[in-house]
C-alpha cells in the first residue's frame, strides 16, 4: 500500500462529499414565506392549540421582534433573512397512522438509507423512536410499553392537547422566551418537537430517541423539546439528525429544556450531522440551538454531544445546578471540516452546595474550518464546596484551520475548587512513527490517534448511539477513523 | 461635567505648553480625536467585562497639577530599591525631579521623554518607535494625546547596562484628586541587556488615577527584564498599558507584583516579530479590602519557533476581586510555537471573587499550546502538619501562601528586588516569614 500521509487525508477530506445528501420528495403543505403575528396565529391554529399557548407564542413573537441578532460568537456568516423563511411545513400524512405499514414507503426508504429502519429498530433495538420529518411527527413506537410505566413520550403538539397542565407548568421555565434571540424565535414559531415526562421513581426501561430531519427545502425547523424527570426517576434521551444536501442555507433554531427534580437523572445524547455545506463552503445548515437543564437536589444532568455537521454551529448545552449535591456533566466532540464553523461549549452555573460539574470538550478542526470552545463556569457565593473540572483539547489538521478557546471562570466562593486546562496539538510525527514501527500503516495510525483523542467522550454515549457516532466521525474524517 | 468632557475641554490648555507645529503633535491630535470618539471604556466592551472604571471616573481630577513640589529623599527612600546602585528617573506629580533622579547620556540614554520629543538628536529614534507598537484603543489614545513626559531609555547595540534603571512616579496629593499620564519609551538595541524597575507611588490618601503607556522595543538578541511593583495607597488607581515588540532571539520578561491600589488594570501586550523569541509574563497578586486587580495579557505569536510563558498567581482576601484575562494568538505562519499559560488563584474569604478567562486562538497546526487555570484553597492537611510541628496557624498559612507564590519569585534576577518582594509579601500576610532567600 502506498504511503498514506496527512496530506492525503487532507486531500480526501476536501473532496469528500456529504454521503447522506438525498432529498425525499413527499408532498408537503408549506406556509408562504415570512413572519408576522398572523403567521404565528396560523401556526397555533393549525396545531389546534388552546388559547394560552397562542398567547404564549404571541408574547414570544413580541419579544423577538424587539431583539437583535447576537454577534458575539466567533463565527462569520451571512445572516438569515427571517422574512424569507417558510415557518411551517408538514408532510400531508393525515389522518394519524396506527402501524408502521401505513407510513409512506418513500419515507421508510429514507430512514433505511439512514440506517434506522423502523422495522429493525422495533424488532432488534430496544429503542422507541419518535420520528420527525420536518415538523410533524408521523410515527411513534413503543408508546404502549412506555405507557404502562406511566411515561409520557409524545410529540409536543400532542402533549399540548393531552397534558396541557404539564406543558403549561414547565414550558419556558428553564429557557424563558426572552432568553435570547433564537430562543424567542423558536418560542414563537416552533412547529413540533418531543415531550417526555418520567413519573416519580420510574427508571425508563429504554433509550428514548428522536430522529430529526429537515426535509422541505427553504423551511427552517424549529424544534422544541421538553424533558421532565420527576423525583427519583431516570431517563436516557437520544437525539440525532441528518439533513439532505441543499445549496440554500437552512436555519435550525431548536430549544431543549430539561428538568431533573430531586434525585432524578437525565442523560441527553446528541449526534448532530446536519448538512455542512460543500467543500467550497456553499450551503449547509445554520444550527443555533439553546439547550439548558435545571437540576434540583441530588439531581444529575449529563449532556453528551457529537457535532460533525452544520455550516455554523452555535450551541451551549448548559446546566443550572440549583439543588444541593447536584451534578452537571458535558462531554463533547466537535469536528469541523472545509468551511464549517463551530462555536460550542457549555455553561455550568453552580448555585447549590456541594455541586459538581465536569466538562470534557474535544475539538477536531480540518480544512479551512474554525472550531471554538466557549464555556462559563460560575460559582455563586452560596455554592459551598463546589467543584469543577474542565478540559478542552483541540486537534488541528492542516494550517488553514483554527482552534479557539474562550473559557470564562467566575468564582465567588472560597471553598470552590475549579480546574481548567486546555491543550492544542496536531498528530505528532513521533506518534505516527511509533505506530509505523509496529506495523500499523499511517492511515490506521491516524484513525487510532483520532479515536483515542475522542474516546473519553465516545465512551459516554449509549451503546446504540456509539455506533452511529463512530459512523458520523468516519464520514466527517473519512480515512482517519478505522 | 464628567471626566471626559473635562479632559476634552482642557486639551486647548495642554496645547499651550507644547509645540503644536511638530510631527509629534499630529500624532497627539489624531489620538485625541480617537479618544473623543471612543470615550472611556465601559463594561459593555468584552475587554472590560469584569472591570468597571465608573467609580474612579467620578472623582474631580486635576489634569495638570501646576505647582512644582519638592519632597525629601528621606520621606520616600523606602520606595526605592535603595540598597543597590541604580539609574533613576523620578517624577513628582508628573514633573521631572532632577534632585531625586540619576540619569545618564554616557553611551546609553536614560533621560526624559520631554527632551526626546523636542530635541533634534532624538528625532530618528522617536520617528521610528514613538507610538508605533501601542494599540490605538481608548485609554492608550488618551495617553498619546497628552504625551509629554515620562522616561526615555535608549540602549545602543552590544551594550550591557551595568545597573538597573528605576522609573518612579510620585504623587504628592497637593490636589484633592490627580490624574497622571506618563509616557515611557524603551528602545533596546541588538545584543543589549537592560533591567528596569517601575513604580507608581502616591504619598497621601488623596485620589490618583494614573494612565501610563510604556512602549518597549527589543531588537535581535536583546534581553529586557522588567519589574513592575504596584503597592500604592488605597485611593490610587492605575491603568498600566505596556506594549512590547520583540525581534528575533530576544528575551523579554515582565514581572508584575500587585499588592496595593484601588483599581489596578494591567494591559500587557507582546508582539513577536521574529523567530526564536521568548516572552515571559509573570505576576503575583495579593490583595484585600475592596481592591481590584485585572491582568489583561496578550501574546501575539506571528513568526515560527517562538515561545511564551505566562504564570500568574493570585491570593484574594476580604472583598477583593481578581481578574485574569490572558489571550494567546498563534498565527498561521507561527508553526512550532510553544505557548504556556498558567493562572492559579486562592480565595481566602467568602466575599472575594475571581474571574478568569484564559483564552487561546490558534491558527497553526504544529504548535504546543496549553493553558491551565485553577481556583482553590490552601491544603488543610499541610496546615495541620505544620501546626502539629509547632508552627502557629497564621505563620503556617503565610508559609503556604509564600510557597504558592514562590514559582514566580524564582525567576526574579535582581536579588534586592526579590528580597523586597518577599518583605512585601510578609507585610501583606502580616507575618514575619523569618528567613531570607
Amino acid at each position: 500500500m502506498s504511503k498514506y500521509t496527512e496530506d492525503d487525508l487532507r486531500e480526501e477530506l476536501k473532496t469528500k462529499e456529504y454521503e447522506y445528501g438525498f432529498y425525499t420528495d413527499i408532498e408537503s403543505e408549506t406556509f408562504a414565506k415570512g413572519l408576522n403575528e398572523d403567521v404565528v396565529r396560523a401556526i397555533s391554529k393549525k396545531k389546534n392549540e388552546p388559547e394560552w399557548m397562542t398567547k404564549w407564542r404571541l408574547d414570544a413573537f413580541k419579544i423577538w421582534s424587539k431583539m437583535e441578532e447576537p454577534e458575539w460568537a466567533n463565527v462569520n456568516y451571512k445572516k438569515p433573512e427571517f422574512q424569507e423563511i417558510a415557518y411551517y411545513s408538514a408532510p400531508k400524512q393525515k389522518p394519524k397512522l396506527n402501524s408502521i405499514d401505513e407510513v409512506d414507503p418513500d419515507l421508510l426508504a429514507t430512514f433505511e438509507k439512514l440506517g434506522i429502519s423502523l422495522e429493525e429498530q422495533k424488532r432488534l433495538a430496544n429503542v422507541a423512536v419518535d420520528i420527525v420529518i420536518d415538523s410533524v411527527s408521523v410515527a411513534t413506537t413503543f408508546k404502549k410499553t412506555l405507557g404502562e410505566k406511566g411515561i409520557i413520550f409524545m410529540p409536543i403538539s400532542e402533549a399540548i392537547q393531552e397534558h396541557p397542565e404539564l406543558v403549561k407548568k414547565y414550558l419556558g421555565t428553564v429557557v424563558p422566551t426572552s432568553d435570547n434571540f433564537y430562543a424567542a424565535l423558536n418560542s414563537a414559531v416552533f412547529s413540533d418537537g418531543s415531550f417526555c415526562y418520567i413519573p416519580k421513581g420510574v427508571r425508563c426501561p429504554m433509550e428514548l430517541s428522536t430522529y430529526f430531519r429537515i426535509n422541505e427545502g427553504g423551511t427552517g425547523q424549529f424544534e422544541r423539546t421538553l424533558v421532565v424527570a420527576d423525583k427519583g426517576s431516570f431517563v436516557s434521551y437520544l437525539e440525532g439528525c441528518t439533513a439532505p444536501s441543499r445549496d440554500e442555507n437552512q436555519l435550525h433554531a431548536a430549544v431543549v429544556e430539561l428538568i431533573a427534580m430531586d434525585d432524578a437523572e437525565i442523560k441527553y445524547s446528541t449526534v448532530q450531522n446536519w448538512y455542512p455545506g460543500n467543500s467550497e463552503g456553499k450551503g449547509g445548515v445554520f444550527n443555533f440551538v439553546t439547550k439548558r437543564g435545571l437540576c434540583e437536589t441530588n439531581a444529575k444532568i449529563s449532556w453528551t454531544q457529537v457535532e460533525t455537521g452544520s455550516a455554523i454551529t452555535w450551541k451551549y448545552p448548559s446546566c443550572i445546578l440549583k439543588g444541593n449535591n447536584s451534578v452537571g456533566e458535558f462531554y463533547s466532540i466537535a469536528v469541523t471540516n472545509n468551511y464549517q464553523q463551530a462555536d460550542t461549549g457549555t455553561k455550568m452555573i453552580h448555585l447549590g452546595k456541594n455541586t459538581k460539574s465536569t466538562i470534557i470538550s474535544k475539538g477536531i478542526s480540518a480544512g479551512k474550518s474554525q472550531n471554538s470552545y466557549r464555556g462559563l463556569v460560575q460559582i455563586n457565593s452560596r455554592a459551598e464546596n463546589a467543584r469543577n473540572f474542565s478540559q478542552c483539547d483541540s486537534l488541528l489538521m492542516g494550517n488553514e484551520c483554527g482552534a479557539h478557546t474562550f473559557p470564562y471562570i467566575e468564582v465567588k466562593n472560597k471553598t470552590a475548587q475549579v480546574e481548567h486546562e486546555a491543550t492544542t496539538s496536531k498528530i505528532g510525527e513521533e506518534q505516527l512513527f511509533y505506530c509505523n514501527q509496529r506495523g500499523i500503516d499511517t492511515e490506521k495510525a491516524i484513525a487510532l490517534i483520532v479515536n483515542g483523542f475522542s474516546k473519553e467522550v465516545l465512551n459516554k454515549l449509549p451503546m446504540e448511539f456509539a455506533v452511529e457516532a463512530q459512523k458520523l466521525l468516519e464520514i466527517s474524517l473519512e480515512g482517519s477513523v478505522g | 461635567m464628567d471626566l471626559k468632557e473635562k479632559i476634552v475641554s482642557s486639551y486647548v490648555a495642554f496645547e499651550d505648553g507644547v509645540n503644536i507645529n511638530s510631527d509629534i503633535h499630529e500624532i497627539r491630535t489624531e489620538a485625541f480625536q480617537n479618544f473623543e470618539k471612543l470615550g472611556f471604556p465601559s463594561k459593555k466592551l468584552e475587554a472590560w467585562k469584569y472591570t468597571s472604571l465608573n467609580a474612579i471616573l467620578k472623582e474631580d481630577y486635576s489634569i495638570f497639577p501646576d505647582n512644582e513640589k519638592t519632597i525629601n529623599l528621606a520621606d520616600v527612600k523606602q520606595y526605592f530599591i535603595h540598597d543597590i546602585d541604580t539609574y533613576k528617573v523620578v517624577f513628582i506629580d508628573g514633573k521631572y525631579s532632577s534632585f531625586l533622579s540619576e540619569t545618564t547620556h554616557d553611551s546609553i540614554d536614560v533621560c526624559l521623554m520631554s527632551s526626546a520629543l523636542t530635541k533634534a538628536k532624538y528625532k530618528p529614534v522617536i520617528e521610528n518607535y514613538f507610538n508605533k507598537v501601542a494599540k490605538q484603543d481608548n485609554l492608550t489614545s488618551l495617553n498619546t494625546a497628552f504625551s509629554k513626559e515620562g522616561a526615555y531609555i535608549h540602549i545602543p547595540k552590544n551594550t550591557e547596562v551595568e545597573k538597573p534603571i528605576q522609573i518612579i512616579n510620585f504623587t504628592t496629593g497637593s490636589e484633592a484628586a490627580t490624574m497622571l499620564q506618563p509616557r515611557n519609551l524603551i528602545v533596546v538595541g541588538q545584543n543589549a541587556h537592560v533591567q528596569i524597575i517601575e513604580r507608581h507611588q502616591s504619598l497621601t490618601e488623596n485620589a490618583v488615577l494614573t494612565n501610563v503607556v510604556t512602549e518597549v522595543y527589543a531588537d535581535r538578541h536583546a534581553t529586557v527584564d522588567y519589574y513592575k511593583i504596584q503597592n500604592d495607597h488605597i485611593a490610587a488607581s492605575l491603568v498600566d498599558n505596556t506594549y512590547i515588540e520583540q525581534q528575533s532571539n530576544s528575551i523579554v520578561s515582565v514581572h508584575t507584583f500587585s499588592f496595593g491600589g484601588n483599581i489596578t488594570r494591567n494591559n500587557l501586550n507582546f508582539y513577536q516579530k521574529g523567530e526564536h523569541i521568548d516572552s515571559i509574563l509573570k505576576g503575583i497578586t495579593i490583595i484585600e479590602g475592596k481592591q481590584h486587580v485585572d491582568h489583561h495579557t496578550l501574546v501575539h505569536h506571528i513568526e515560527p519557533n517562538c515561545e511564551s510563558h505566562q504564570d500568574y498567581k493570585g491570593i484574594f482576601d476580604e472583598r477583593s476581586t481578581g481578574v485574569f484575562n490572558g489571550k494567546v494568538i498563534v498565527e498561521k505562519e507561527a508553526q512550532k510555537t510553544n505557548a504556556y499559560q498558567k493562572n492559579n488563584n486562592v480565595l481566602v474569604s467568602d466575599r472575594s471573587t475571581i474571574n478568569a478567562k484564559p483564552q487561546l486562538e490558534i491558527f497553526a497546526d504544529d504548535v504546543k499550546c496549553s493553558h491551565g487555570c485553577t481556583i482553590g484553597q490552601l491544603d488543610e492537611q499541610a496546615l495541620f502538619y505544620m501546626q502539629q510541628r509547632g508552627i502557629p496557624k497564621k505563620e503556617a498559612r503565610a508559609l503556604l501562601m509564600y510557597a504558592f507564590a514562590n514559582n514566580v519569585l524564582e525567576s526574579v534576577k535582581i536579588p534586592e528586588v526579590k528580597e523586597r518582594i518577599t518583605k512585601l509579601i510578609a507585610t501583606k500576610l502580616n507575618v514575619n516569614i523569618g528567613f531570607n532567600i
